[in-house]
């Protein structure tokens, strides 16, 4: 589904981002990429829609390579990929709908959006998106209004309004708090399966990681060092991946929500294998 | 232990702005010698001072008694041309400022576009009104249509700028992730950059609305049309009833557009 082939960037400042990453995601798979801050893979992700310019290597969505693309070509690959960030970036000052329609720029025109007249079967689709993601009753309000819970949720609901194949999502948790975390997490992971998404799920916690992700990818200094299941991630992955470190001792103490030691999240995972 | 308990004598002192003690005397003693030298040349007609002063006296007692009816057409003429001068003024400034602050705004503008608008900015905001209102009237003649101009290219040295400026300091994360739906250029600016950047747009140009009409009467008094040439009349005539009765609805207006558009910014915050 998304095939990354050797992508290499080098920012003009010298540094090395990515050092011939390859890497592919079926259709329907979700998979989580961990690593330390500065590892790429904040660069990985956006090197696949192109805001950033990779400097080497090509990425194809199914059979059409996005590098290379510009100008209307590029604008309609990338509204099959939906994108969903770390602070939510959603537009501050509009309503939570017009952040949802935001979604359809690449399918309407100029015109049709600068009067906010998007066609009826885009606005049933927002509508349907907000029921889904629980904010129906929300729709009028500003998004600088809400709750980062709520916010990430209209996040999420503007990447699916693209009707995208894939899902890039950078670091979705990183501003919430546990609960929260998980909850949206959650969501993620069910709305990929119902729909059928590829996912690239960027994340910092690799106990959260664990829980809802099959299949990680680990990065260090802008290669893959680890590609296989999260069931796999033993400490000496761990360190290969972060460097040395303490790994016996659990890292989620802090949910006392759903107390799970990572050996039951295993489990979980593995019975949903 | 005793060094701790004794009340040693440490000196503290704010640095001070020259550090050299005979640098910081020298400045000093320059300025005051320069002011005092500077003074004795300013040579004092006190003849002249006293009819002055007799001329003042005319002139305020002419405020007191304000004369609004002899020159009324004139006066009218002169109010409407300048607040015609205004609106007209600001909105071709407001159109204009746009496309030059998307231009000039370092995060969107490639560099050549970037350097050619705030080279149109620079060289709008350098040059004082009352020097362009002369340029403008030498080549268009009297009238308010040299005004006109004068006030739409003071309004993009304004505006433009500090709309470039306030562009340049936009959340860039919404402008990713708005670019990231496959939304074309347009759409960017509309969505992402607009939303972030109109309640500053419609604050400055009500802000401008009550710059122009102030200036559009200072500008009357060089050839550029306007109540500022009524009253440039008036006071070479003397008239100093029918000068107080212009200056007072020039308040009047001032104070007017200020509190609107005070009432508009507050209402954006």
């Amino acid at each position: 589904m998304l095939r990354i082939e050797q992508l290499t960037k080098r920012y003009r400042t010298g540094d090395t981002a990515l050092r011939g990453v390859s890497l592919g995601v079926a259709a329907g798979e979700i998979i989580g990429l961990i690593g330390p801050s500065g590892a790429g893979k904040s660069t990985l992700i956006r090197c696949v829609n192109r805001l950033i310019e990779p400097t080497s290597g090509r990425v194809f969505l199914e059979e059409n390579e996005i590098t290379g693309l510009s100008g209307s070509a590029l604008r309609a690959a990338r509204r099959r990929i939906g994108m969903i960030f770390q602070e939510y970036a959603l537009v501050e000052r509009l309503s939570v709908m017009e952040n949802v329609l935001s979604g359809r720029l690449g399918y309407v025109g100029f015109w049709a959006s600068w009067f906010r007249r998007f066609p009826e079967a885009d606005i049933e689709r927002a509508l349907a998106l907000l029921d889904r993601v629980g904010l129906s009753d929300q729709i009028d309000k500003r998004a600088d209004a809400l709750s980062g819970g709520q916010r990430q949720r209209v996040g999420i609901a503007r990447a699916l309004a693209q009707e995208p194949e894939l899902l890039l999502v950078d670091e979705p948790t990183a501003s919430l708090d546990p609960k929260t975390s998980r909850q949206v997490m959650r969501l993620l992971t069910e709305l990929c399966t119902e729909r059928r998404l590829a996912a690239v799920v960027n994340i910092h916690d690799v106990a959260l990681a664990q829980m809802f992700l099959p299949r990680i990818v680990g990065l260090r200094a802008g290669e893959i060092v680890y590609d296989g299941p999260a069931t796999g991630l033993t400490p000496d992955v761990l360190t290969l991946i972060y460097g040395e470190e303490d790994w016996t001792q659990s890292t989620t103490q802090d949910d006392e929500e759903e107390a799970q030691t990572p050996s039951a999240s295993e489990d979980a995972i593995l019975a949903a294998q | 232990m005793s060094s701790v308990n004794e009340p040693t004598a440490r000196h503290w002192s704010p640095p001070r702005l020259i550090e050299t003690p005979w640098v910081r005397w020298a400045v000093v003693i320059g300025v005051a010698t320069y002011l005092v030298l500077a003074v004795e040349t300013i040579d004092v007609n006190w003849v002249r001072v006293s009819e002055g002063l007799a001329r003042a006296g005319r002139l305020f007692s002419g405020f007191l008694t304000p004369d609004f009816t002899t020159r009324w057409s004139d006066i009218q003429q002169g109010m409407i041309e300048s607040l015609t001068m205004t609106v007209t003024a600001t909105v071709a400034g407001v159109a204009l400022s746009i496309p030059f602050a998307l231009g000039a705004a370092g995060n969107l503008a490639p560099w050549w576009l970037y350097g050619f608008c705030r080279g149109v900015i620079a060289v709008a905001r350098a040059l004082q009104e009352i020097i362009v209102a002369i340029f403008f009237v030498a080549m268009f003649g009297f009238g308010p249509f040299a005004g006109f101009l004068t006030l739409t290219l003071s309004t993009i040295g304004f505006l433009a700028k500090l709309l470039a400026d306030d562009i340049e300091e936009i959340d860039p994360s919404q402008v990713e992730a708005i670019r990231a739906t496959g939304a074309g250029t347009g759409q960017v600016i509309d969505f992402a950059i607009a939303s972030q950047t109109i309640p500053r747009l419609v604050g400055l140009t009500a802000y401008k609305v009550d710059i122009n009409f102030r200036e559009s009467s200072v500008i009357g008094i060089v050839g550029a049309g306007g109540i500022g040439a009524t009253l440039n009349t008036a006071l070479s005539r003397y008239e100093f009833d029918s000068a107080a009765a212009i200056l007072l609805l020039i308040i009047a207006i001032v104070m007017a557009c200020e509190y609107v558009s005070g009432l508009i910014r507050k209402r954006l915050a």
